[in-house]
């Protein structure tokens, strides 16, 4: 332990900490760490204090330390210890082949954060060793995309409070049947959101979180799905205080988007199909909704799915750029998904049938008619949507249209 | 380097060097299969086997089933009178550098009335489990030098937590602590690094406690190796430990989780004063027998 040059020993004057009454019950070692660190190695520190416990609790922490303790007499009369620094400081060996973590912006970046990074703030230095995380979204071409910060600090500025940012109490009336129909669209519409929840909660588990922007993101988009459950359920329970119905092959069309375990193939199911579609559903409950609340809620879930299928555009697009073979496995993704709904029944019927009487608003013949015109016109608004989505992917056109024909029976 | 070169080749055909080590903590699983993997990787065959136990492991160690054992100071002083009752070599290989010159305390309440270590006289002192070198067997020997006699003069209040763990699980000394705090003791004997732990984590009050006296210096843990080693092995796991270099990540989280910063060549100097004090309690004979009454462990 020795071997570095003194720089003042017991005997000779050296710098001196006053710990006054400060003991290490109560943070001492902060002081006495610091003093030693601006000190050369081997060094020599006198401590002074009146703590009873000085002497020994320092002696204790210094061996733990790697520090060494000089024995008395002292010739300044304050002083009740002296330390001498370790030789070689612990905390340059800890940090001995440790390495920035990228750059804290966005243009910081890596290829591939390795797993040991962990959750290491981007930018940080991080320590050598450490155990490797099994994040398996980890390369920058599949996890990342440019537009990740900008919509993450759109959909924080953008979130809303069910509570206040809905007239529950606005006064309205309906048939029974439009109340029914009206409560049927909404539990529909929950299991949907239950499931749009469920999949970017699970898929951002998986993403580095070097790219801590997708994170954010998709906790977000988690967050905006939490709220529409609520908003949807509360509408449902207004007035009757009861759900409607689940179909099982609502949950069957559900359970095969769950099933998709590729990153950027769930979100091209999920978002740019299935939230595409939702935005027209959307669109039509705000401009065919029979009371306040329902146009209210409809119109609040559909800001924030604009942006769930910017990102899933945003994501497809970045990808196909880098990756020729990506059209083949999307379009593979959706046959899959076609024929493992193929043998299911009368695939939300019983929604389109809602759809109708909700924008029907009665049960007169020309209100029906009224009511199947506005619902065909979705239909036909939906699969525009989900081909111009497919065209922006790089699918040409004929391809498109096959693929959102494919996708017609199913909502989400 | 030649050594190193020497034992690689041999791995094929030697018996692993045998070290036992006692499971006071689930982390010995981790440090101990760490170094394992260390050690074998840079050509020392090596392998280990966990006890329940100091006993044990001190007696097998005698009895050669086992090459070395990572020994408390009380199982290095029963397994000194062992080997010396039997005639066979015992040798201290390295040690921790955060075991060298620890101290015990006897504390007491800041506010108490007590004094100097004679004012405990008919007192209760709160201690750790019956086998512990730094909160019983030391600090109880350092009352005796005061003319104060165990159990006669003052009465002991143990913990008898991790019985034949020799004090490693900290569990008694903690009580000790509490007891103090509670008023059920006048003093409590504690290690200095516990009753740093316990002013740091707040199991002591800021300022509540005061040493009253305290032991001389002395050695914690040590690697032992006993007579039924290779001692080319045995040499060869010295040279490989004390090479172990903190700022290699791949050891320094080993080397955190057992508490060190470096090995240091072992020294015998720093048992001697509680080879004297386990002498004075009855709790091993010379021939390092068990003869302390109530210890079962
Ligand atoms: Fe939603
Ligand atoms: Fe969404």
């Amino acid at each position: 332990m020795t071997g570095a040059p003194d720089t003042g020993g017991p005997g000779g004057p050296g710098p001196v900490l006053d710990l006054a009454g400060l003991g290490f019950g109560e943070g001492a070692h902060l002081l006495v760490r610091r003093a030693l660190a601006g000190l050369a190695p081997g060094a020599v520190l006198g401590v002074a204090g009146h703590d009873p416990a000085l002497p020994l609790h320092l002696a204790a922490w210094c061996r733990r330390e790697g520090h060494r303790m000089l024995p008395g007499p002292f010739p300044d009369p304050r002083v009740r210890a002296a330390v001498r620094r370790r030789p070689r400081d612990r905390d340059t060996g800890r940090r001995h082949g440790a390495e920035r973590a990228g750059s804290p912006g966005p243009d910081g970046v890596v290829a591939r954060p390795p797993a040991h990074w962990g959750p290491a703030a981007r930018g940080a230095l991080v320590e050598a060793g450490g155990p490797p995380v099994p994040f398996d979204v980890a390369d920058r071409d599949i996890a990342w995309t440019d537009l990740a910060p900008r919509l993450y600090a759109h959909a924080a500025a953008a979130q809303w409070d069910p509570a206040t940012a809905v007239d529950w109490a606005a006064p309205f009336t309906l048939p029974d049947a439009v109340e029914q129909a009206v409560v049927q669209v909404m539990t529909y519409l929950v299991e949907n959101e239950q499931t749009a929840l469920v999949i970017p909660a699970r898929l951002l588990a998986r993403v580095h979180p070097h790219f801590r922007e997708v994170l954010q993101l998709l906790a977000v988009q988690a967050a905006d799905e939490a709220r529409h459950v609520e908003v949807f359920t509360r509408r449902a329970l207004l007035r009757g205080g009861r759900m409607g119905t689940s179909s099982a092959g609502g949950r069957a069309s559900l359970a095969s988007l769950l099933a998709e375990p590729d990153f950027s193939l769930a979100f091209f199911l999920l978002s740019v199909l299935g939230e595409g579609s939702f935005l027209s559903l959307l669109g039509f409950l705000d401009r065919y909704a029979p009371d306040p609340v329902t146009r209210r809620v409809a119109r609040l879930a559909r800001r924030d799915e604009a942006r769930h299928v910017a990102f899933g555009v945003a994501h497809l697009a970045h990808r196909a750029d880098r990756d020729p073979a990506l059209h083949g496995r999307l379009r593979g993704a959706v046959e899959r998904r076609h024929d493992a709904l193929r043998d299911t029944a009368g695939l939300n019927d019983d929604v389109f049938d809602a759809l109708v009487v909700l924008a029907a608003g009665a049960w007169t013949p020309e209100a029906v008619a009224r009511g199947h015109r506005a619902v065909r016109r979705l239909r036909e608004e939906m699969d525009e949507g989900r081909r111009h989505r497919l065209a922006r992917l790089g699918f040409p056109d004929d391809e498109a249209a096959e693929l959102s024909a494919l996708h017609t029976r199913s909502f989400m | 380097m030649t050594g190193m070169t020497r034992m690689t080749r041999m791995t094929g055909t030697t018996e692993p060097l045998l070290l036992g080590a006692v499971a006071y903590d689930p982390k010995v699983v981790t440090i101990w299969t760490g170094f394992r993997s260390w050690l074998t990787a840079r050509g020392l065959p090596f392998d280990f086997v966990l006890y329940a136990h100091y006993e044990r492991q001190a007696e097998d160690l005698a009895a050669g089933r086992l090459h070395a054992a990572w020994h408390s100071p009380l199982a290095w002083v029963r397994s000194q009178r062992l080997a010396a009752a039997q005639g066979t070599p015992l040798r201290p290989l390295v040690m921790r550098d955060t075991d060298r010159d620890l101290r015990s305390v006897i504390v007491v309440r800041a506010d108490a009335r007590h004094r100097r270590p004679a004012d405990l006289k008919g007192e209760t002192v709160a201690t750790g489990a019956v086998d512990s070198p730094q909160s019983t067997l030391l600090p109880l020997a350092r009352l005796r030098e005061h003319g104060l006699r165990p159990g006669e003069d003052f009465r002991v209040l143990r913990h008898d937590t991790g019985v034949g763990l020799h004090g490693d699980h900290i569990g008694g000394e903690r009580d000790a602590a509490r007891a103090l705090m509670s008023g059920e003791a006048a003093a409590a004997c504690l290690s200095d690094a516990s009753w740093l732990l316990f002013a740091q984590d707040g199991t002591l009050p800021p300022g509540a406690t005061r040493p009253l006296d305290r032991t001389g210096p002395y050695d914690h843990c040590v690697l032992a190796v006993g007579h039924a080693a290779d001692p080319d092995l045995a040499d060869g796991l010295g040279r490989l430990l004390r090479s172990m270099d903190h700022a290699d990540p791949e050891v320094r989280h080993l080397l955190d989780l057992e508490g060190l910063t470096a090995w240091l060549p072992g020294r015998t100097g720093g048992f001697a004063a509680l080879a004297a004090a386990v002498t004075e309690a009855g709790h091993y004979d010379e021939r390092g027998r068990i003869t302390a009454p109530e210890y079962a462990p």
